[in-house]
């Protein structure tokens, strides 16, 4: 009779895979991730630097690439903030408190995720637009949103509106209500209350979500492509600029501004990385 | 468990409910209800003949079944990460965690133009499959690509969580029971993934389906060939047809929400069986 016990001498059949396995799915895996997820950055810095730092710094000082930088600064500048304090009252009222209608209000939130960025951009041609409800009325009043800073700011709020309230609203779920409830019991207000206990707790939540709530503004190109109309330095935001330098073929100054929104990336992958680290939980997703 | 309503201890939930309220109202759910009322103004006959168009229809079919294919790559591929990330150790697997969110981080219109770089012809990995008659750049295969990258996070991301949490104790017992290792991951292991695997598929479905940054550089976009829907809206706009814009818009919102909502039904269902 075999033994069955691996003390015996026959060991049993093994729990993970053998070693030489085990290697080759590593090699495996670090070859995808390197192919399909390395090498896209990699070449943004090899092709903006293809012929020298010189060509970088003229790309950069381009009149054209400035303002593309400046509005992209002054939309994200106006549309975070927004979001943050929005983000920070819907936290509030679904991660503290019970009421009909919670699932459906995080799902509602939820929403700008699953709409494509064209539509995020189309709903408000189709509000302020020449030929939207609202676009002839505007046009007597010498109004203008589409085409100009004002559809490029709603376009990126509606893109970046769930950011904020979905990062913090499972933390305050999962920190509870005591230390609140016990800081009322001792005659707290409701603002000293969120000052001094709610959101140094959420502090580094909140960091996180407003981090990827401005990486997401910086960077979103279908929702502000469709309201911006593309005039030169004048409507592109950085993303737009890209596009319009590379169908040009003008691949240095494209990639130039490419790296630029990569190293804002790079910056939030690694703040991620630190704050996952401080709050010692792995393995989250980046949305 | 005590149901805490709106009559809890603490303040703030009139004032922060209103602010939610009025700024989701406002924001999202008046945009997208107008989004659903304006195709109507064609007429109902209307709408039809603005989606039945050959064009559209070759977008619509172009966009759901590149997402749907490269959602069904990234189910591999995400496993395999997905494995390898919770139940391996190796050097660089730190920096291998933060590169899986790359896709997440890095703006569309930098993939996009950064692949087309690489799948050019000229490109470094577009040089090495042109000898091999292999066309990326500029066809539906450049589509594919494009999605497969910014998917693949969707599913990694959805399975570590339940990977983790997988009890190593069926394995072992498993193993006890005489079951080699291979037949311990197909029968053991792989079951107990599959929601998580469905959950994940429909993640990175619903991203592919509307993506536009990272796919219009590459895909060439000719008419009926390499055309993807979200596309077709932007052109439609730029004539000022609102009115066919709007209506390719709600067939795309449409068609993507009864599938995730199939995709929750056969996970849900899936679920209630493995428990």
């Amino acid at each position: 009779m075999t033994p069955v016990s691996g003390i015996a001498g026959a060991p049993l059949a093994p729990t993970t895979e053998r070693p030489a396995i085990q290697a080759g799915l590593i090699v495996l895996t670090i070859l995808l991730l390197v192919v399909l997820l390395l090498l896209p950055l990699v070449v943004v810095f090899v092709e903006a630097f293809a012929h020298g730092l010189g060509a970088v710094v003229g790309a950069l000082v381009e009149p054209e690439a400035i303002a593309a930088i400046e509005l992209t600064l002054v939309v994200a500048a106006v549309s975070v903030p927004l979001n943050t304090v929005c983000g920070l009252a819907a936290a509030w009222c679904i991660g503290r408190f019970r009421f009909p209608g919670r699932r459906l209000l995080i799902t509602l939130i939820e929403l700008p995720f699953s709409v494509s960025p064209v539509i995020s951009g189309l709903v408000w041609v189709l509000l302020f637009g020449a030929n939207g409800w609202l676009g002839p009325m505007l046009d007597r009043a010498g109004v203008r949103i589409i085409f100009a800073l004002p559809g490029l700011i709603l376009a990126t709020v509606f893109v970046t509106f769930p950011f904020v309230a979905r990062t913090l609203i499972p933390l305050m779920q999962e920190q509870g209500a005591a230390e609140e409830e016990a800081a009322i019991t001792l005659g707290a207000t409701g603002w000293q209350i969120f000052r001094r206990v709610t959101l140094p707790n959420i502090r580094w939540g909140l960091l996180y979500g407003v981090l990827l709530c401005n990486a997401r503004a910086m960077g979103e190109f279908g929702a502000v492509a469709v309201v911006s109309g593309h005039v030169r330095g004048q409507t592109m935001t950085m993303p737009l600029q890209i596009e319009a330098l590379f169908n040009d073929y003008d691949w240095v100054g494209a990639f130039t501004i490419a790296g630029l929104l990569s190293l804002l990336a790079l910056v939030t992958l690694a703040v991620k990385a630190t704050l996952e680290w401080r709050i010692g939980r792995r393995g989250g997703a980046l949305l | 468990m005590r149901l805490r309503t709106s009559r809890s201890a603490l303040p703030g939930f009139a004032l922060t409910l209103g602010i939610t309220l009025a700024w989701l109202s406002l924001i999202v759910v008046l945009p997208l209800a107008l989004l659903v009322l304006r195709p109507w103004t064609l007429g109902v006959a209307g709408v039809w003949h603005s989606i039945a168009e050959p064009r559209v229809l070759a977008a619509l079919r172009l966009s759901f079944g590149a997402a749907v294919l490269a959602a069904a790559v990234n189910v591999p591929f995400g496993l395999l990460v997905a494995w390898v990330m919770v139940r391996y150790r190796f050097p660089g697997r730190n920096l291998a965690d933060s590169l899986i969110d790359m896709p997440l981080a890095l703006p569309t219109a930098v993939a996009g133009i950064a692949l087309t770089a690489l799948f050019a012809p000229k490109g470094w990995i577009g040089m090495l499959l042109t000898p091999l008659g292999i066309k990326v750049a500029y066809t539906p295969l450049g589509i594919l690509v494009a999605l497969v990258f910014v998917g693949l996070p969707f599913v990694v991301r959805t399975l570590e969580p339940v990977l983790m949490d997988l009890p190593l104790e069926a394995e072992e017992v498993a193993a006890t029971l005489g079951a080699t290792r291979a037949q311990t991951l197909r029968r053991v292991v792989l079951p107990a993934l599959m929601p998580a695997l469905l959950a994940g598929f429909a993640a990175a479905l619903a991203r592919g389906i509307g993506e536009y940054g990272s796919v219009i550089f590459i895909a060439g976009n000719m008419p009926m060939i390499s055309e993807i829907a979200p596309l077709l809206i932007v052109i439609r706009l730029e004539q000022l047809d609102y009115a066919g814009a709007a209506a390719l818009a709600l067939v795309m919102l449409l068609a993507s929400f009864a599938i995730l909502l199939l995709l929750n039904l056969l996970q849900w269902r899936m679920g209630r069986r493995a428990s």
